[in-house]
């Protein structure tokens, strides 16, 4: 299976020095996989909406991927990316054009073929403000994005339908990251005939070309997905019928589990008995493991005083024990020093960030001029463990003199407070803290470090606006040449490196996912904790008991 | 009757508007942004501006209220923020869950509730009767959430007697219903002990004692249809508790019905829903209580409707 993977990386490699073009090799299927079966998931929080230009929940998001396709998508349990409806695709020297070929015979689940009129179209309804998507912005580098942004434009100039089989994208820049784009789910293609049959309830009635088709959906209590027996994937899906209940409490989801109810909790083990299963051998051995995209880090408002001097801030990077954190958490994450986790290209293996060091930090809070500390607060999200890790800086922070008050509040007022210039002077971020939306290292950057998110409502809560890393950014990202890739994360990782020089946060830990599995599923370990089909890679994935 | 109905009537109507204006001014006070929840942390300012202003979220706070309140007189509660379902289907497809939840919560107070009470009147002044009035004063206090989760433990859990959370069959009914009813019962218990006291000092009860009747006859025959009319009429007055009890209850036990989906959109600020559901139980509560009030002088004639 490696060996096949490798020769179709150097294979499209290749293409792509010789024409740009990359063609994409038949995916491989689990060979131990059995056809069949159904299981049964859990979660907590109703299903919001299964419409691909609107869904951006942790219970939604991998749904979706099941229910739609989009032209590019990932390996299944890693973060590289492969042609998906496309066949193969073409980018200009330039960066600036993006053409690709259609797979043929790509059927909806409504029985009609897909074709690049849909492309076109579900491209140009996620842009419309009238469908309300939190994923518009995402296609801001398309030409036309800002008429149809603005409302002055129906559809985006940008995107050509050539033929049936054809679409070509032209960009106002080149963008590294637009393969990425066009395999988020906001780029899913949808059937223009069914949106308009359905409107805003569309998300209520998915039709999508996706391995799976929603059967039945009773508000508040269940969904069933059932196998696409058209799947233009051979062998795919696995599974005949995936049924998601919810509205079930994490606690009783486990107990349902342990008795043999349920296959899968959707949400993370509840972590008051996170020890309990950990510590016997046999549900151990059903709990998979796995990094997340995601950084867990404390902002400090850069434009407030005293964290507006470099130093201050230098000081409480140093002065915060990590690794008592992460006990907090049941070690359920790795202490972090960067601002991009582990597992992202771009991640600077090298760098060895602050040091714990209490002296240390005294000494530079002294040099700034605040050798007894200062009076501070630290504002976080009031679900556990967030209190608790927020205390836990608190004493860190006591210990150097900065006596930081804690203010424990709702998701949504910490984030009003963190999107407002004079609101926070610290934001613990647990339980609102980035998670990517593509493995790719600028999706650290923009919203939450770029000059671009330093704007009321905004996302950049530390208010750090360098003007210099802004334009190394997008020349990072003008980039485009596959081939260039490593080059690329190089000038990423040289991008965060000076953003940890700046210090406006303090990273904490990047989070370990674990997701509890009955003892009858199967497939690789990776496809429970896929990085982007999050939180499980349903197509993939299959039971061991069917003949 | 009927003008003392149609004072009830507008008062009612008075109060509802009252519950809108205030929920809808606190919703809107609420230092949270709704569109950054519905946009999401990659949605660029223009997306954020864009999606305000197609919810009528850039308007002044009068236009939005009345904007409101026409849809809502003609039985609109909008579309959901983050489900982006109407409100009302969200609502009326949770809402058999929720009366099946309140009719097993009031079979359960009732019938825990009356029989300690009663037993306790019965016993007055003994052990049983103290220990019965201990028992009834730990029912009221225990959090709903730690009775819930215990009952889940022992009889789902433990015993296997009832599934584990859920909802379809009455097996799923029984544990949230005790859950819910244990409250309840704690105060039927007190009242109906009073209330059987009283009636059991009535001098009639004494004439009944002195014809030679049997206690069992005296009780059941004679005081109880007597102490046990004031306490029912208080089930219209129990509505108020009980929908707020749900919201904890529904959690805990996966029931599909509005406490959950109130629960939710709390969470998420997602104001239509928040807003539809207080509607919803402050409907619920109005009504029982004139209901309670209407009903009252069928079961007591001391009581007169003025």
């Amino acid at each position: 299976m490696k060996k096949f993977l490798a020769s179709t990386v150097a294979a499209s490699a290749l293409a792509l020095m010789l024409g740009m073009t990359s063609v994409r090799a038949e995916d491989a299927v689990d060979p131990n996989a059995k056809q069949g079966g159904a299981i049964t998931i859990t979660y907590k929080d109703d299903v919001a909406t299964l419409d691909p230009a609107i869904g951006y929940d942790w219970q939604n998001w991998s749904m979706i991927k099941s229910l739609f396709d989009g032209l590019m998508d990932y390996e299944p349990g890693t973060t590289n990316l492969k042609p998906d409806l496309a066949e193969s695709y073409e980018i200009a020297p330039d960066g600036k054009t993006f053409t690709f070929k259609l797979r043929h015979g790509v059927k909806f689940h409504n029985g009609r073929e897909m074709t690049a009129d849909d492309v076109k179209y579900s491209l140009d309804r996620v842009t419309n403000p009238k469908t309300q998507s939190p994923g518009a912005g995402f296609f801001g580098s398309i030409k036309g994005y800002d008429d149809v942004a603005a409302g002055k434009a129906e559809g985006l100039s940008g995107v050509t339908v050539v033929d049936p089989y054809t679409v070509k994208f032209e960009l106002t820049r080149p963008d590294a990251t637009f393969l990425h784009v066009m395999a988020i789910n906001f780029a899913h293609v949808v059937p223009k005939e069914e949106v308009e049959k359905y409107g805003a309830d569309f998300g209520r009635h998915p039709v999508g070309t996706g391995a799976f088709k929603l059967t039945e959906w009773t508000l508040g209590q269940r969904l069933v997905f059932e196998r696409n027996p058209d799947y233009w994937h051979k062998g795919l899906p696995h599974l005949d019928k995936i049924t998601f209940e919810i509205g079930q409490e994490p606690i009783v989801a486990l107990l349902r589990l342990q008795k043999g109810e349920v296959d899968m909790l959707g949400d993370v083990i509840p972590p008051a008995k996170f020890q309990e299963v950990m510590a016997d051998p046999e549900q151990k051995a059903r709990v998979v493991e796995g990094g997340q995209l995601q950084t867990g880090y404390v902002t400090m408002n850069t434009t407030m005083a005293p964290f507006d001097n470099v130093k201050v801030r230098q000081a409480v990077n140093m002065a915060i024990n990590k690794a008592r954190v992460v006990q907090i958490i049941n070690n359920r994450a790795v202490p972090a020093n960067q601002p991009l986790p582990p597992s992202m290209p771009g991640y600077n293996k090298d760098y060895k960030g602050y040091p714990y060091d209490v002296a240390k930090a005294k000494a530079l809070l002294a040099e700034a001029g605040h050798p007894d500390g200062f009076e501070t607060q630290l504002f976080a999200m009031n679900t556990d463990p967030n209190p608790r890790i927020a205390q836990a800086i608190q004493q860190d922070l006591a210990v150097i003199g900065i006596k930081a008050s804690i203010q424990s509040l709702a998701q949504a007022n910490v984030i009003a407070a963190g999107g407002d210039k004079a609101g926070a002077p610290m934001i613990w971020s647990g339980g609102m803290a980035w998670i990517a939306d593509f493995p790719d290292p600028s999706n650290f950057y923009g919203p939450i470090l770029g000059c671009a998110g330093a704007v009321p409502g905004g996302w950049n809560w530390s208010w750090y606006c360098n003007k210099d890393l802004d334009a190394k950014a997008a020349e990072a990202d003008s980039v485009v040449d596959p081939a260039k890739a490593g080059e690329r994360d190089k000038m990423w990782s040289a991008i965060y490196d000076k953003v940890m020089e700046d210090a406006p946060w303090v990273p904490i830990f990047n989070e370990q996912r674990f997701t509890l599995k009955s003892a009858r599923m199967g497939g690789a370990d990776n496809l429970y904790v896929d990085p982007v089909h999050i939180p499980i890679n349903y197509d993939n994935v299959y039971v061991k008991d069917v003949q | 009757m009927i003008a003392y109905l149609g004072r009830r009537l507008i008062q009612s109507a008075l109060i509802l508007f009252g519950v809108s204006l205030i929920t809808f001014a606190l919703l809107y006070l609420l230092p949270a942004d709704p569109v950054r929840q519905i946009a999401g942390r990659s949605a660029t300012p223009q997306t954020v501006e864009n999606i305000r202003q197609q919810l009528g979220l850039d308007q002044p706070f009068v236009v939005q209220y009345w904007h409101y309140l026409t849809k809502l007189i003609s039985g609109d509660l909008g579309r959901s923020y983050i489900q982006r379902s109407e409100v009302t289907e969200l609502i009326v497809s949770r809402l058999p869950a929720s009366l099946l939840l309140m009719v097993g919560a009031i079979l359960c107070e009732l019938l825990i509730g009356l029989s300690m009470g009663l037993i306790a009147a019965v016993k007055r002044g003994t052990a049983t009767d103290q220990t019965l009035m201990v028992a009834s004063f730990v029912g009221v206090s225990a959090p709903q959430f730690v009775v819930g989760l215990l009952l889940l433990y022992v009889f789902a859990v433990r015993l296997s007697w009832f599934p584990i959370g859920g909802y379809g069959t009455w097996r799923h009914l029984v544990l949230p219903s005790l859950t819910m009813g244990i409250l309840g019962a704690g105060w039927y218990a007190r009242m109906m002990r009073s209330s059987m006291i009283d009636v059991l000092r009535q001098d009639y009860v004494r004439t009944a004692r002195a014809k030679g009747l049997a206690r069992s006859a005296i009780i059941f025959r004679h005081a109880l249809p007597n102490a046990i009319l004031p306490v029912i009429a208080m089930i219209g007055i129990d509505i108020g508790i009980f929908m707020g009890g749900i919201v904890v209850v529904e959690s805990v036990f996966g029931w599909p019905g509005i406490g959950q989906l109130a629960w939710q959109a709390i969470q998420r600020v997602d104001i239509p829903i928040i807003m539809g559901v207080t509607l919803v139980s402050a409907f619920a509560i109005v009504l029982g209580n004139l209901l309670a009030d209407i009903i009252a002088p069928f079961i007591d004639p001391r009581i007169k409707l003025r």
